[in-house]
C-alpha cells in the first residue's frame, strides 16, 4: 500500500510527514514527529490519555487515522505552554497535586483547556462528565476537579 | 534461651508446640537452631522467614539481636505491592 | 533508626507542600515513560500468544517468520535456559511458555523486525502445534480432586492430604481457643464469599527497550517499581554478570505493585542479543490484561462470635486463593491480614493457594489483604445489624492498640487505630442524614509496610546546592520527600536539591518500590546520609578554626560553633563551605546503605453513603471520607493522594471490575470497555484525614500509607449497600446486574 504524505499544523507550527494508510494520527505525532506528550494506554478510544483536539475539537488520536488530518489544525499538550510560561492548568495541576504519575495528564490537560474554551464556569459535575473519557487510576479524580477549577478561576480573572 | 512463636501450620514439625524454646542470640543462629532441633521446620526456613522481635519485622536480618526476654515470633517472608 | 528523641521538633520542610521535581515534565509532555524511548536501528518487538487456556506446544515451526524480509530475529524458549531457583524459572516461563500453556494470552513465542506491520506479518507465519488439554479456572473447582491438573510437583510439604495437586500451599495462623471462645458468644455468624480477579489497571502498559551488544553487555531501558530487581531477574534468565546489564527506570505510568515483576525485559533481550539490534517492546492493553499480574480471586469462610454488647470472642476464617498458573504466596498474607484490626483472645485463619489456567498474579497495593477483610468486616457489620449495635462503636471496643498481640502473632507497638476510628466518629459524616435507597458503610483496613534494602547517595555541589541520588522509582511523589526530609536535615531551602533516581550502576541494590516502603527507608537512609554530609562539613570547618570536631554543630544550613568555649567564630554556611571543598579535602558527600527495619504498620478507616437505584440497581457514592495514620506526613498533598486513589481503586473492585471469563477458559473482557475501572463522573470529592501516630522505627515518625487505603473500601461499600437495599451481597462486584437481581429476590 501507498504512503500518505501530509501537511498539517501542530501546535500553530507547519509540519509535514508521511504515513501508511493504517497509521492512526497517535502513532504519527509520537513516531513520526517526536511529540511522546499524547501516550496510548488502550488503542481502542476508552481511555483518552491520547487525547488532542482535532480542529478544535476533542479527539482521541487512536481513532484517527494520519491521513485524515491533511490542512487540519492539532493541538497537543506540547502546544499548552506559551514559551516558558506554563498555562494555568498546568501551573496549578503541579501546585494543587492533581497528578502522582503523570501518564493520564498530557490528556486530562488537553480535555480540560477544550471545556474551559467551551464553558469558563463549569459546576465541578460538569468537569466530571467532561473528564469522563479520561481515565486516572493513580488520584481518584478529586485533585484534579479542584486544580481545573482553580485555573477556571484564574482564567476567568476571578 | 528464648521463647519463640511458630504458626499453625509449623507447629505439625514442632510436635503442636505454638512455643518453642531456643538458645540464640541473633537472627541467623535462631533459624539454625530451629532447623537443627525441628528438622521439619528446614523446608520453610529455606524457602524464607521473617522474625518480628519485639515487634518489629526483620525480614533477612541475620545479626538482628535477640535478648532473652524479646518476644520472637516467626513470621513468613513477606512482600508488599 | 528510631524516633528521634527530639521530637517536639518544629519541622520547617517537612509538613508543607511544596511543588514535586518532576511536575514541569509531567505537565509539558517533556517526561519520559517506558514506551518513548528510541534507539537508533531499533527494531520492534511483538510476542505471540496462546490461543487456548491450557495446552501442550508439541512443535513451534519460526522457519516461514524467520524467511520474511524484515523480520531479524525469532525467540521461543529453547533460546533459553533453564534456571535453578525455582521462582526465577517461573518467572521466565511465566515470559515464555516451555513445553505448555498455561493460561489464554500465555506467550509462546517472539518475533523483532523493522516495522510493526512486518513484526505482526511474523507472528500470523509462526506455525505452533497445540494439543488442547482440559483448563480450569475456578479457585473452588481447582481444588478437588480430578480437576484438571495445571502444574505437576508444586505441592509443598505442609498441604494436607486429599486435596488436588493444584494445592500448592497451606498455612495457619492464630492463637487461643476457639471452641470456647464461640461458646462464650451471644450470636456466631458464619458466611462465605468470593471476591473476582482484578488488575491494577495501570494507564501505561508495559513497554521497554533492550539493547544488547556482542561483548555481552546490555542496557534496558524499562517502566518498572524496581530496576535492581529486573536486573536480578534479567541477568539470571539471561546468564549474565548483574555488572554487565545496566537497567534504568523510565518515568512509570502507574505500577501498584503490577509493574514489580518482568513480562516483556527477558523476551526483548533475548532477541536484541539474537538480533545484534536494539529491540523495543510496547504491550498492548489487550496483552496487559491478559498477561501481566492481576490479583488473586479468592472463595473464603467466616464464622465471627459476638457477645451481646459486642465483644468479639471467637474468630476464624478460611482462605481459598487462586494466583494463577504459578504458585504463589499471597494467601498467607490474607491470612495473616485478616483479623489484623481487633484484639482477640481466640483466632484462627486457615488459607490455601491453587492453581488455575489464568495469568501469574502480581501485587496490586496490599497484596492478599482486600479480600480477606472484606470478608471479615462484612461478618462484622452484619453482628452489628443483628444486635443493634452501632458498628463504630463495635471497632472500637475491640480495636488492636499497642500491647494487643496481633492475630498474626507479634504484639503491637504504637498503632494508630483507635485514633482513626475516634476521627471517624467525631466526625459529621458520620451522623449526616439519610433518605431513602441510601446506606451508609464502613470497614477498618491494615497493611504491614515494609522496610528493605536501600541505598542513598548524597553529594554537596561546589555552590552549596545539594544533589540525591536514590533508587526508587517514584510512583507517588516521593522524590518531593526526599527531598523534604534532607532540606530538613540540612537546614537548606527545598528548592536547592535535586533528587533523581538512579540507574542499578549508579548505586546498590534497592528493593523495588512496593510494600509503602519509600518514604519510609529511602526516607530513613536519606537522612543518615545527609547527617553523614554534616559531619564532614563540620570536620572540615573545626580543622578551619584549629577547634575539635566534637566543638562544631550543625543549625540552619551552617556549621557554628557548639557553645561560648569552643570560640567565638562566624558561622560558615554550606555554601562557603563547598566553595573551598577542593582545600580543605575535596569533594563532600553523604552516604547510607541499610536493610531497613521498623517499618510502622498502618491502619485506616473508611465512610462511605450510597444511594442504590432500585430500577437499575446502580450504586451512586453519595460521600466518601477516607481516615487514615501517617505516622508523621511528609508531604500531605502526596499522603492525601495515596489515601484517595487507594480508595477509589477499592470503590472499582466493589462495584465494578472483575475478570470475567468463559466456559473455554478465555478471558472475555480484556479492554477498559468492559473492564469498568472507575471514571471522574461516576465519583464524589474524596475527603481525606490524616493522623498522625509517629511509628517509633523512624526518626519523623513515618509511616507508609500507600496500600492501605486499598483494603477498607471493599466492605465499606457492601456495607453501605446492604444498608441501602436492605439484603446482603457476599459476592464482589456488586455490580447492577447483581444488585438489581438481589433487590427483586427480596421484593
Amino acid at each position: 500500500m501507498k504512503n500518505f504524505h501530509i501537511s498539517t499544523t501542530v501546535n500553530g507550527d507547519q509540519t509535514e510527514f508521511v504515513c501508511a494508510p493504517d497509521e492512526t494520527l497517535l502513532d504519527v505525532l509520537r513516531n513520526r514527529l517526536g511529540l511522546t506528550g499524547a501516550k496510548e494506554g488502550c488503542g481502542t478510544g476508552d481511555c483518552g490519555a491520547c487525547s488532542v483536539t482535532l480542529n478544535g475539537r476533542l479527539v482521541c488520536s487512536c481513532l484517527v487515522l494520519g491521513a485524515e488530518v491533511e490542512g487540519a489544525e492539532i493541538g497537543t499538550v506540547e502546544g499548552l505552554a506559551t514559551g516558558d510560561h506554563l498555562h494555568p492548568l498546568q501551573r496549578n495541576f503541579i501546585d494543587h497535586a492533581a497528578l502522582q504519575c503523570g501518564i493520564c495528564t498530557p490528556g486530562i490537560l488537553v480535555a480540560a483547556k477544550a471545556l474551559l474554551e467551551k464553558n469558563a464556569s463549569p459546576t465541578d459535575e460538569e468537569i466530571r462528565y467532561w473528564l469522563a473519557g479520561n481515565l486516572c487510576r493513580c488520584t481518584g479524580y478529586d485533585k484534579i476537579i479542584k486544580a481545573v477549577q482553580i485555573a477556571a478561576a484564574e482564567m476567568r480573572g476571578a | 534461651m528464648v521463647k519463640v512463636t511458630i504458626w499453625g501450620s509449623l507447629r505439625s514439625a514442632t510436635d503442636g508446640q505454638a512455643d518453642v524454646e531456643i538458645d540464640a542470640s541473633n537472627f541467623r543462629e535462631l533459624l539454625d537452631r530451629l532447623v537443627i532441633k525441628y528438622p521439619g521446620l528446614k523446608p520453610q526456613i529455606q524457602r524464607g522467614v521473617s522474625l518480628a522481635l519485639d515487634g518489629k519485622i526483620y525480614r533477612e536480618a541475620w545479626f538482628a539481636k535477640i535478648e532473652p526476654d524479646s518476644e520472637v515470633v516467626l513470621m513468613p517472608y513477606m512482600a508488599g505491592g | 533508626m528510631p524516633l528521634d528523641s527530639k521530637m517536639n521538633r518544629v519541622f520547617k520542610v517537612v509538613g508543607t507542600r511544596p511543588p514535586r521535581p518532576d511536575g514541569v515534565d509531567k505537565v509539558t509532555g517533556r517526561a519520559m515513560y517506558g514506551a518513548d524511548a528510541t534507539a537508533p536501528g531499533m527494531l520492534v518487538g511483538r510476542i505471540l500468544r496462546s490461543p487456548h487456556a491450557h495446552a501442550k506446544i508439541l512443535s513451534i515451526d519460526t522457519s516461514a517468520a524467520e524467511a520474511l524480509k524484515g523480520v531479524k530475529a525469532v525467540v521461543t524458549s529453547a533460546d533459553f535456559g533453564v534456571p535453578d531457583n525455582l521462582s526465577i524459572r517461573d518467572v521466565q516461563d511465566n515470559c515464555m511458555a516451555r513445553g505448555k500453556a498455561l493460561y489464554h494470552g500465555h506467550a509462546v513465542a517472539a518475533v523483532a523486525a523493522s516495522s510493526a506491520a512486518i513484526a505482526s506479518q511474523a507472528l500470523k507465519l509462526i506455525k505452533v502445534t497445540y494439543e488442547v488439554l482440559p483448563h480450569v479456572t475456578d479457585v473452588d473447582e481447582a481444588m478437588r480432586i480430578g480437576a484438571p491438573v495445571v502444574q505437576s510437583g508444586r505441592v509443598l510439604e505442609n498441604v494436607a492430604a486429599g486435596l488436588s495437586e493444584n494445592v500448592t500451599s497451606q498455612c495457619e495462623f492464630g492463637h487461643g481457643d476457639l471452641e470456647a471462645g464461640f461458646a462464650k458468644a451471644d450470636k456466631i455468624i458464619e458466611r462465605s464469599f468470593t471476591t473476582a480477579a482484578t488488575h491494577q489497571g495501570y494507564i501505561e502498559p508495559h513497554a521497554c527497550l533492550a539493547s544488547m551488544s556482542s561483548d555481552g553487555r546490555g542496557d534496558l531501558w524499562c517502566c518498572t517499581q524496581g530496576q535492581f530487581f529486573v536486573r536480578s531477574l534479567c541477568a539470571e534468565i539471561m546468564g549474565m554478570d548483574a555488572s554487565q546489564l545496566r537497567v534504568t527506570a523510565s518515568e512509570i505510568g502507574g505500577g501498584f505493585g503490577g509493574k514489580t515483576t518482568v513480562f516483556i525485559e527477558p523476551v526483548a533481550l533475548a532477541l536484541s542479543r539474537k538480533s545484534g539490534r536494539p529491540v523495543k517492546i510496547v504491550m498492548t492493553r489487550d496483552e496487559v490484561f491478559k498477561a501481566t499480574g492481576p490479583t488473586v480471586s479468592s472463595s473464603t469462610d467466616v464464622k465471627i462470635g459476638m457477645t451481646k454488647d459486642g465483644r468479639i470472642t471467637a474468630a476464624e476464617a478460611t482462605l481459598r486463593y487462586q494466583g494463577g498458573a504459578f504458585p504463589c504466596e499471597t494467601v498467607s498474607m490474607g491470612a495473616q491480614s485478616a483479623f489484623a484490626c481487633y484484639d482477640l483472645d481466640a483466632v484462627k485463619t486457615l488459607g490455601w493457594n491453587v492453581l488455575t489456567n489464568r495469568p501469574k498474579e502480581a501485587a496490586y497495593r496490599a497484596p492478599g489483604a482486600p479480600m480477606a477483610i472484606y470478608a471479615v468486616e462484612s461478618v462484622v457489620d452484619e453482628l452489628c445489624q443483628e444486635l443493634g449495635l452501632d458498628p463504630l462503636d463495635v471497632r472500637l471496643k475491640n480495636a488492636a492498640s499497642k500491647g494487643t498481640k496481633s492475630s498474626y502473632g507479634p504484639t503491637f507497638d504504637d498503632i494508630g487505630l483507635r485514633a482513626t476510628l475516634e476521627a471517624a466518629k467525631a466526625h459529621p459524616h458520620y451522623t449526616a442524614p439519610l433518605g431513602p435507597n441510601q446506606g451508609r458503610g464502613l470497614s477498618c483496613g491494615f497493611w504491614f509496610n515494609f522496610g528493605g534494602n536501600t541505598c542513598v547517595s548524597l553529594n554537596i555541589n561546589t555552590d552549596g546546592t545539594v544533589g540525591i541520588t536514590e533508587g526508587n522509582p517514584d510512583i507517588g511523589g516521593s522524590r518531593a520527600a526526599i527531598s523534604q526530609m534532607a532540606a530538613e536535615e540540612l537546614g537548606i531551602p527545598y528548592e536547592k536539591i535535586r533528587t533523581i533516581i538512579a540507574d542499578t550502576n549508579s548505586l546498590g541494590y534497592n528493593d523495588v518500590t512496593d510494600g509503602s516502603r519509600v518514604t519510609f527507608a529511602v526516607g530513613l537512609a536519606t537522612i543518615e546520609a545527609a547527617r553523614n554530609a554534616i559531619k564532614v562539613m563540620c570536620g572540615r570547618v573545626a580543622k578551619i578554626w584549629g577547634i575539635d570536631e566534637n566543638a562544631v554543630i550543625w543549625e540552619d544550613g551552617c556549621a557554628k560553633p557548639a557553645g561560648g568555649n569552643a570560640g567565638s567564630f562566624d558561622p560558615m554556611s554550606i555554601e562557603e563551605i563547598a566553595a573551598i571543598s577542593a582545600n580543605t579535602g575535596g569533594p563532600i558527600a553523604g552516604h547510607h546503605e541499610v536493610n531497613a527495619d521498623g517499618a510502622g504498620v498502618s491502619f485506616g478507616v473508611h465512610i462511605a453513603d450510597v444511594e442504590v437505584d432500585p430500577e437499575t440497581g446502580a450504586t451512586k457514592i453519595l460521600r466518601y471520607t477516607v481516615f487514615q495514620d501517617a505516622g508523621k506526613a511528609v508531604h500531605p498533598d502526596y499522603v492525601e493522594g495515596q489515601m484517595q486513589g487507594g480508595a477509589v481503586q477499592g470503590i472499582g473492585w466493589a462495584l465494578n471490575e472483575e475478570y470475567i471469563y468463559g466456559k473455554d477458559g478465555l478471558l472475555q473482557n480484556a479492554g477498559f470497555l468492559d473492564y469498568r475501572v472507575p471514571v471522574a463522573s461516576d465519583l464524589p470529592d474524596i475527603d481525606t484525614v490524616i493522623l498522625e501516630i509517629p511509628n517509633p522505627g523512624h526518626p519523623y515518625g513515618v509511616r507508609g500509607v500507600g496500600e492501605t487505603p486499598i483494603v477498607p473500601p471493599l466492605a465499606t461499600l457492601s456495607n453501605a449497600v446492604a444498608r441501602a437495599i436492605g439484603v446482603r451481597i457476599f459476592n464482589l462486584p456488586m455490580s447492577p446486574p447483581k444488585l438489581l437481581k438481589a433487590i427483586g429476590q427480596k421484593g
